[in-house]
């Protein structure tokens, strides 16, 4: 199956319940370098577009400050801007990448942009959470091989990505295994809903509050007195 | 078999084992805010979910509410639909809120610490990424996304794997005026901004035990510019007299209760963490950044950095000489006497009272520079009343700077509250990010003394031992204003 920009994967697995994620299995397409550290989440989505706009809207602000310059004019020389990865469906980042803040709209801007995975040595800690809770696939590799794909995929170049079998292959066949943990795996193959999950275990949780109360009665008492 | 202190939280807390390292861990209380709250709620109700606790979730506006004085939620026109979905969504599901004007509103983890509705031991979730700030009061604190937070709406637990574990112990005294604001600084300099990717930080020893309360916020509330989810202090007898009393904290017999079990929690000794780092923190002297990550950090003593004169990859030199051309600086100019437009106090790192209070003492009977325009933005209701019964206000109004209502203004830039492109502002916030504070605008992260400093002088500068003559963080020179009066 290849997926074009914005197409959502039809699911090869039965679906076990309502979805409320996209599910990811396979991807194909250019996959566009952008190699600095610490692209943080105010450069991929500024806050004032969050306050502003719906989601829907968010893909054209994506990396806003790196794709326009002060007028709103395009940068010729920003990789998204050229032809070659313009319709990119997967990033090449640096270390850090997503840092910062918690907002939940860097992971929508990028995929309302097209990206559907993003592949870094390592990720800000919420940003990559973040990632699992809506269908973009956050693969970490070292960078050595991160520059090695971008080399691979210049000019457009096609890279796979297979969540089935956890490789990427580039168009001239190479392939490189990456590691995903085997539950966030299993979640982004079938779109699971962890709230849906949760609640099935919702009388051990009311079971734990409790004894909890009875513990530490403390951590319960949340009347308040504001003179 | 010896556990750390985030061990034994993680212990007590987690409801079930989800396998492959996977847990469900019961969270004690949900902060809400106005930018982060509207779409957890409303993903709720949109589901036809009811919330689990809505007695333990707290929310107020912070982000997108106007700071002007004599603001409403809709003096700041987009935020203002924010504000009101905030209000009405708390007001159909019970949340507690805290509205504009009211004791109790706030930024989010300047008002819960302070209202009592963080306390040790608690497992504490918001939707910002700056809630490892709480970790200052013992407790297990750390950001969360929107999905995130509907799931704690919807289940009061989190699916989480526990995070690795870092200890940062810092040796040695703090010099006289030197804050948990350069400490951190410091420590990010030496690290980096991924230092603490997929850590808990436990920052603990002798240096760090001197600290005040306030303080210990302060240096947790970096935790997330080092990469890391989470910063912990482990509670102490400072932290048990600072929640003693406060609104939302347990009382008599029941607080003695909750005494005695935090005086349990504390990592023992023979315990392994995945990385340690050691630092002395008599070294740290006034730091400052000087670029777009808040690891570009140096003291205001040293010059900045040359990308070409160091051995770095390709990408990390890009990288520096981007920030150096964002940022409009030379390479191996010094810091210090760098012209400034705008300086800005505030924000969920420093705007509490100990903070204003060594701001105040720093402009007191002084005048901010010709071309320098200063804001002080308390960082909740209650510190703004305590604040100005203390005229410092006044002190403020006086020496030239504008005095603001909470919210967290400039350092997010999310109320329409900017610096203008190109301008350079010397922040107290945390995150000095391409476009942070607005697009173009060039942040220099620094502590609340020196952001002080500076607007006085009109250039970055470090020049406050001539009225900053005791230490911030010693117990003894405080409330003590003598001490850093005016020369």
């Amino acid at each position: 199956m290849t997926l074009r920009r914005g197409a959502t994967p039809a699911p090869t697995r039965p679906r076990k319940r309502k979805l409320h994620m996209e599910p990811f299995i396979r991807l194909i397409g250019s996959a566009a370098p952008l190699l600095r550290p610490n692209i943080d989440t105010d450069v991929i989505i500024r806050i004032e577009r969050l306050t502003s706009l719906p989601r829907r809207e968010l893909g054209r602000y994506a990396l806003e400050a790196l794709r326009y310059d002060a007028h709103g004019r395009e940068r010729p020389d920003f990789v998204l801007n050229t032809r070659a990865f313009r319709e990119a469906v997967t990033l090449l980042a640096d270390a850090n990448f997503g840092c910062g803040s918690s907002r939940e709209g860097a992971v929508w801007a990028l995929m309302e942009a097209g990206i559907r995975c993003v592949v870094a040595p390592s990720f800000g800690d919420i940003f990559y959470n973040n990632c699992f809770q809506n269908g973009l696939l956050p693969i970490r590799l070292p960078i050595e091989t991160i520059r090695e794909l971008g080399e691979a995929c210049a000019g457009g170049r096609p890279l796979e990505v297979d969540l089935e079998t956890c490789r990427l292959k580039t168009s001239a066949g190479a392939t490189y295994r990456f590691e995903i943990d085997a539950v966030r795996r299993e979640s982004m193959l079938n779109g699971l809903d962890d709230i849906g999950l949760t609640l099935r275990d919702d009388d051990a949780i009311r079971a734990w509050q409790h004894a909890d109360r009875a513990v530490r009665p403390w951590a319960w008492s949340v009347t308040g007195v504001l003179a | 078999m010896s556990e750390t202190l985030l061990d034994k939280l993680w212990r007590a807390h987690a409801v079930k084992d989800l396998g492959d390292g996977w847990c469900l861990l019961h969270i004690d209380r949900q902060l809400l805010h106005d930018l982060s709250g509207p779409p957890a709620l409303h993903s709720i109700k949109a589901r036809q979910l009811e919330l689990h606790n809505p007695e333990l979730t707290f929310a107020t506006p912070d982000h997108a509410v106007s700071t002007e004085p004599g603001r409403t939620g809709l003096t700041y026109a987009p935020g203002g639909r924010l504000w009101s979905a905030l209000r009405e969504a708390t007001a159909a599901t019970g949340v507690n809120f805290f509205d504009l004007g009211r004791r109790g509103q706030g930024i989010v983890h300047v008002m819960a610490p302070e209202l009592g509705i963080v306390l040790p031991g608690l497992t504490v979730v918001c939707g910002d990424s700056h809630t490892c700030t709480n970790g200052g009061l013992g407790a297990i604190a750390f950001g969360i996304g929107t999905s995130e937070s509907a799931h704690v709406l919807a289940t009061q637990t989190l699916r989480i794997q526990k995070p690795k574990q870092m200890r940062i112990w810092c040796d040695g005294t703090l010099q006289l005026g030197i804050t948990a604001k350069d400490l951190a600084l410091h420590i990010l300099g030496k690290l980096g901004a991924a230092a603490g990717a997929g850590y808990a930080i436990e920052f603990a020893g002798p240096a760090v035990d001197a600290l005040e309360v306030e303080a210990r916020l302060t240096l947790c509330n970096l935790s997330v510019e080092l990469g890391a989810r989470f910063g912990i202090v482990a509670p102490d007898e400072r932290t048990i007299d600072y929640v003693r009393g406060r609104a939302y904290a347990p009382r008599g017999d029941e607080f003695e209760a909750a005494a005695a079990s935090w005086r349990t929690l504390n990592t023992d000794a023979s315990a392994v963490f995945d990385r340690e780092e050691r630092l002395d923190v008599s070294l740290v002297s006034p730091t400052v950044t000087w670029g777009t990550s808040p690891e570009h950090a140096i003291a205001i003593g040293d010059t900045i950095p040359d990308p070409e004169a160091m051995t770095l990859s390709d990408a990390e030199r890009l990288a520096l000489r981007s920030a150096l051309q964002y940022m409009g600086l030379e390479p191996g100019q010094r810091i210090e006497g760098t012209p400034v437009d705008r300086v800005f106090i505030g924000s969920c790192t420093n705007a509490r009272l100990s903070d204003l209070k060594l701001a105040a003492d720093v402009v007191r009977g002084r005048h901010v520079a010709r071309n320098v325009t200063a804001w002080v933005v308390p960082g909740s209701e209650m510190v703004k009343r305590d604040a100005e019964a203390l005229g410092l206000d006044v002190a403020f109004r006086e020496a030239g700077f504008s005095w603001r209502e909470p919210g967290c203004s400039m350092c997010v830039a999310a109320n329409g509250e900017q610096v203008a492109p190109g301008q350079r502002c010397v922040s107290t916030s945390n995150r000095n990010f391409v476009g942070r504070q607005g697009p173009g605008a060039r942040t220099h992260l620094a502590s609340p003394a020196v952001a002080a400093a500076t607007a006085l002088a009109g250039f970055i500068t470090a020049e406050i031992a001539a009225v900053a003559t005791g230490s911030v963080d010693d117990p003894a020179s405080r409330g003590d204003a003598g001490a850093y009066s005016a020369a």
